[in-house]
């Protein structure tokens, strides 16, 4: 195809028919608590990276349950492990485990 | 003393001597392994250590741990009784044996089995000074073991007449090894007694025989007599050959760890030789059971550290990784220790080996981030300014006197930074706070949970940022910074201090005044800023100032944890348990307020909502007596 010197952005509809729930499937097999979020965002609030980046817990819970797994990646080296989410979230979601777990997964899966 | 044979030999020594030919033959293939796997700087470690006047410093230690086991009198004297008659009772049967030997058949002292069969070979009246001597110390040494093994039996039955409530489980391997230790000192005894009308005897052995003998006028024979030999040589062998299974390998590599501790090796890396002789010198002796509260609050007993060197041992990584990641590092179980093993450093290694990442931790939008949009922070405009201003710092009155670092867990608990301002301007203090605004991470956490390179970056960049303010003194109200900040954080000309230190400070050198209450209160030491830190005193000098402090059977090293360790994977269900079981345990009394110096264990305790909780700033805030509030005042 002719290159213009643009493109056309792909679009942002996620098939569910086709997403891969897999990760989804395996944390919240191993972090039963990762059903709980009801993504209120107080995690976001108090974020430390958040403060200077697009990275939030929120978001990053609604990309595994998506299957949106590239994303998931390239949003996920921003944490600082520091742990405010964990002490923040009402409903006791084990957020540090969540995002050491996302991590250890994606390593296996070579997804970079 | 005269020999009863010229051959010097039975066949029921080969038992014995095949056990002890393998345990040398262990030794030697153990010991090259562990020095294999050590790095070069710390093989020179080890072999300097042989020729430095430390070595004293070490046979003392191996001789009060390995022998007398010191640290466990300390704790609970009948179990180290236990401990230390089977153990130095042992030893010296072996050394009174071996000078026997010297004495009266030094031409045998190349056959290693002949101290251990002594009574059998060599005969002896007890009529000549010499020979009553040597069997009353052999006698002695052997009821002193016989004692100590009566008492290990008890214990198996009834653990809490030691004083235990928990004991650790024995499996297959470690229950041979301990029933063959059970059968090597009363079959001994049995051996000598019978044997005592020929070869005679001390008080014990003789006493014994000669109630032996009575029954012998019956049945005149002495067919017993090679038969129990037989028996103990073959429980010395069942023994020899289990202890590089069972849990007794620690005789062995205790006193090679006592030797490489004081020689200033330590467990850097998970595969590292002294990390080894650590697993190995777990005794499995259970005395970690009873401090973890994941144990006792949480029933959590898979999770203890005894079952994590277990499983490290037997190479049960996942279940090792398990124990290693619920954690909460509050250091309980390695101060109960009696033989010192740093599990929880050893938890450490395990987790940083076992962390993936799908990408190598970047925190360079720190820098990247705009000092003029509205997500910029203090922080990052601190930083900036300061890299403008760092070549031109010579005016010392432009630089506060202390930079302050609240830290995450603050953020989450306001009052205890709005105390800490208040107390900055009534003490007059220049001061900046480093990340009012939300700053980063200190990299603690991230430390913890085996993330050294992606720790190291925010180390980098929160020293960068201190540097830059130009103070002298660094002041954290989060003992988890504290601690990072302290120990690897390299910043040259300041000083690091926790916010009770600086409080005590202040108090002491009279910038800021308090009023005594009347409240009666408890306070509780954090894991970071008490074991991890060392830091007892301080705290309570200044609540003396402050209200009616009574104490806890909790205090200074015994503290409890509030079980919100920052790096565990444990569930908050479980966390939870354990904060409400150690702040019942604190609380016993009747107490008006919880103090503590941590943010972190505020919230936890906050939760649980029986009792009021207070960081140690916020007192301190209330009670000042403020010139600035009386002048605005007015009166």
């Amino acid at each position: 195809m002719k290159d213009f010197g643009f493109g056309i952005k792909k679009s942002g509809v996620i098939d569910l028919d086709k997403a891969d729930f897999s990760l989804f499937k395996e944390i919240a097999e191993e972090e039963p608590s990762f059903l709980h979020c009801f993504y209120c965002g107080t995690c976001t609030a108090t974020c430390s990276a958040g403060k200077y980046t697009g990275f939030n817990l929120r978001r990053l819970q609604l990309l595994v349950k998506r299957g949106q797994l590239e994303e998931v990646a390239r949003r996920i080296s921003e944490c600082m492990l520091c742990g405010k989410c964990q002490w923040a979230c009402p409903k006791g979601v084990n957020t540090r485990h969540i995002v050491t777990l996302v991590n250890k997964k994606l390593h296996a899966r070579k997804i970079h | 003393m005269r020999e009863r044979f010229i051959d010097a030999y039975d066949p029921f020594v080969i038992p014995y001597m095949i056990g002890y030919v393998f345990v040398l033959a262990y030794l030697v293939v153990a010991l090259v392994t562990v020095v294999k796997n050590l790095p070069v700087s710390d093989r020179k470690k080890m072999f300097r250590h042989l020729f430095s006047y430390k070595i004293f410093i070490t046979i003392k230690d191996i001789v009060a741990d390995c022998l007398l086991h010191v640290k466990i009198w300390k704790k609970n004297r009948l179990l180290g009784y236990m401990h230390s008659s089977i153990a130095f009772g042992w030893f010296m049967l072996i050394v009174v044996g071996h000078i026997e030997i010297f004495f009266f058949a030094p031409h045998r002292i190349n056959l290693p089995y002949y101290p251990i069969f002594f009574r059998y070979f060599m005969m002896e009246t007890e009529t000549t000074v010499g020979g009553s001597v040597f069997f009353f110390l052999m006698d002695f040494f052997l009821l002193v073991v016989l004692s100590g093994i009566a008492l290990a039996m008890i214990k198996r039955i009834r653990r809490r007449f030691f004083g235990m409530r928990r004991t650790t489980r024995l499996k297959w391997n470690d229950q041979l090894g301990m029933y063959a230790l059970w059968c090597i000192f009363p079959l001994r005894f049995l051996a000598e007694s019978f044997t005592s009308h020929i070869s005679g005897g001390g008080f014990l052995t003789r006493g014994f025989g000669m109630v032996f003998d009575w029954f012998n006028q019956f049945m005149n024979n002495d067919a017993l007599i090679r038969p129990t030999w037989w028996a103990y040589s073959i429980a010395l062998m069942v023994f020899f050959l289990t202890l590089p299974w069972s849990r007794f390998t620690h005789i062995l590599s205790e006193a090679l760890l006592i030797y490489m501790r004081n020689a200033g090796i330590r467990e850097t890396s998970k595969n590292n030789g002294y990390a080894g002789v650590e697993i190995f010198s777990c005794s499995r002796c259970g005395l970690c059971l009873d401090p973890c509260q994941m144990v006792s609050a949480a029933s959590l007993r898979q999770m203890a550290s005894v079952e994590f060197t277990r499983n490290t041992r037997l190479g049960q990584k996942k279940k090792a990784l398990d124990a290693a990641s619920y954690c909460l590092m509050c250091n309980r179980c390695v101060q109960a220790c009696p033989v010192g093993v740093n599990s929880v450093q050893l938890k450490l290694n395990l987790k940083g080996s076992e962390l993936k990442y799908a990408y190598p931790h970047r925190y360079d939008y720190v820098e990247a981030a705009d000092a003029s949009s509205a997500n910029a922070s203090v922080w990052t405009s601190i930083l900036q300014e300061g890299e403008r201003t760092a070549p031109v710092s010579s005016e010392s009155e432009e630089k506060p006197e202390v930079v302050y670092f609240a830290g995450c867990m603050s953020h989450l608990t306001p009052r205890i930074e709005q105390s800490m301002e208040r107390i900055f301007e009534a003490a007059g203090v220049r001061y900046t706070f480093l990340d009012k605004d939300g700053g980063i991470c200190c990299g603690r956490p991230s430390m913890l949970s085996g993330d050294r390179a992606g720790s190291e970056q925010l180390v980098a960049k929160n020293t960068e940022a201190v540097l830059a303010t130009g103070a002298k003194n660094l002041v954290c109200s989060c003992p988890i910074c504290y601690k990072i900040f302290k120990d690897t954080y390299k910043l040259e000309g300041v000083r690091v201090l926790h916010h009770t230190e600086y409080l005590l400070q202040l108090l002491e050198s009279g910038r800021i005044t308090v009023r005594k209450s009347s409240l009666r209160g408890v306070y509780h030491d954090p894991c970071e800023l008490g074991r991890h830190s060392g830091i007892y005193q301080q705290p309570r000098d200044v609540l003396y100032r402050l209200l009616n402090l009574h104490a806890t059977p909790y205090e200074e090293k015994d503290a409890l944890c509030c079980g919100h360790g920052i790096a565990s994977d444990m569930p908050y269900k479980k966390r939870r348990m354990i904060a409400k079981d150690a702040l019942q345990k604190m609380t016993g009394r009747p107490t008006d307020v919880l103090v503590t110096a941590c943010p972190s264990c505020k919230r936890a305790f906050a939760e649980i909502g029986s009792t009021r909780i207070k960081d140690i700033a916020e007192i301190v805030c209330e009670q000042l007596v403020d010139p600035l509030r009386t002048e605005r005042n007015g009166r």
